[in-house]
């Protein structure tokens, strides 16, 4: 093993230091000037699902991986199960009772 | 008028000071007539890698305010007669730096000197943009190390966006000047090489300073590298560069590239 690791070459880490700095700066480049952009993302999903669903701010979790070609943005976002029974429940029993469904503030 | 230069990085300790210092000192020792200016107010440098902490009596801050003329303040450096620093306060802090003041003092500088050699400090804050707001020329220092390299480029943007040049609509002429590098290291793979730092920041490349003790032993004693050892691989690489400033067509060797045949058996631990 030893004698394998003599003759064979040790791995290189300078390659991995120039690939991620080339995604980095890519996308660096790209968000100059919109550098919150991740921020403002989760702010604005957040509200818009904020106004149908009551949700919990510790149950919400946003990830983004940043890729060569393409970017995710995922956003986890735990539903509470007796607000989505009530919306259910609400959307049987028809538009008149919608009113008392939980209104997120 | 002279050239204003400023010598500048993002990230600290990669060897602005160093640079400002011994490209100074080589233009100076050219026969140029050279002030270099320490922008770092709060926590200058220059003066005691330069070897005049104890002649300093009038600041950078001190002429901006009116507290003495910009003649009282320079120190002339008592190896090379056209060598001047102008040093930065250490008492106050960066906000005594004001736009209109700063922009006196440089032309007033660039009108009576060759070359106004302007010391950045590190981080992208008010010192920083002051520093480089009236260049001419941009030197940006960089190790070959992800962190200094991300700055880097973070700092190019800066120049092409908020300096004066770029605010009228003209071309910052940008330099790379990667310092500390280890061309066994590099060669092993496990150091940036030259080629992609090039090709990640695309600014053409003033110089490589290699990864040399002699740096080290320079500020010791108080002298820029090349006044210490002008002999020395990185003074040998500072005057090179220094050269290439001035436009001379200089090709650009890459330190330890003509190894020989003992060089590659004992050279691996070099440094």
């Amino acid at each position: 093993m030893n004698l394998l690791r003599f003759f064979s070459r040790p791995p290189q880490s300078a390659p991995a230091a120039r690939d991620r700095l080339q995604v980095l700066l890519a996308h660096e480049r790209a968000s100059a000037g919109d550098a919150d952009l991740v921020t403002k993302l989760r702010d604005e999903i957040l509200r818009v699902i904020a106004k149908h669903v009551q949700i919990d701010d510790d149950k919400v979790s946003v990830k983004m991986d940043r890729g060569e070609k393409v970017s995710t943005l995922e956003v986890d976002i735990e539903i509470p199960f007796d607000a989505a029974k009530k919306r259910a429940e609400a959307a049987k029993v028809g538009a008149a009772k919608v009113g008392t469904g939980k209104k997120a503030a | 008028m002279g050239k204003v230069v400023v010598i500048t990085s993002g990230k600290g300790g990669v060897g602005k000071t160093t640079t400002s210092a011994a490209l100074g000192a080589a233009l100076a020792q050219g026969g140029e007539k050279v002030v270099v200016v320490d922008f770092d107010v709060g926590l200058r440098n220059l003066d005691l890698v330069m070897g005049a902490e104890r002649r300093v009596v009038y600041d950078l801050v001190n002429v901006i305010q009116g507290e003495a003329k910009l003649a009282q303040a320079l120190i002339r450096d008592k190896r090379v007669e056209t060598l001047y620093l102008l040093a930065a306060s250490q008492t106050r802090d960066k906000d005594n730096l004001t736009p209109e003041g700063v922009e006196k003092v440089i032309s007033a500088l660039a009108g009576a000197f060759d070359w106004v050699i302007c010391d950045s400090p590190a981080g992208i804050e008010r010192g920083a943009t002051l520093a480089m707001r009236h260049a001419d020329i941009a030197i940006v220092v960089t190790n070959p190390e992800v962190s200094s390299v991300r700055d880097s480029d973070r700092i190019i943007g800066l120049l092409d966006s908020k300096t004066m040049k770029a605010e009228n609509g003209e071309r910052m002429e940008k330099h790379l000047l990667l310092t500390r590098y280890d061309p066994s290291r590099a060669e092993r793979g496990d150091m940036l090489k030259v080629d992609d730092v090039l090709e990640i920041l695309s600014i053409p490349l003033l110089g490589i300073i290699p990864e040399s003790m002699d740096v080290l032993k320079a500020s010791n004693v108080g002298a820029p590298v090349t006044l210490a050892d002008d002999a020395s691989a990185p003074a040998r690489a500072y005057f090179d560069a220094a050269r290439r400033l001035k436009g001379e067509p200089i090709p650009v060797t890459i330190p330890g590239e003509k190894r020989g045949f003992f060089g590659k058996i004992f050279g691996r631990k070099a440094a």
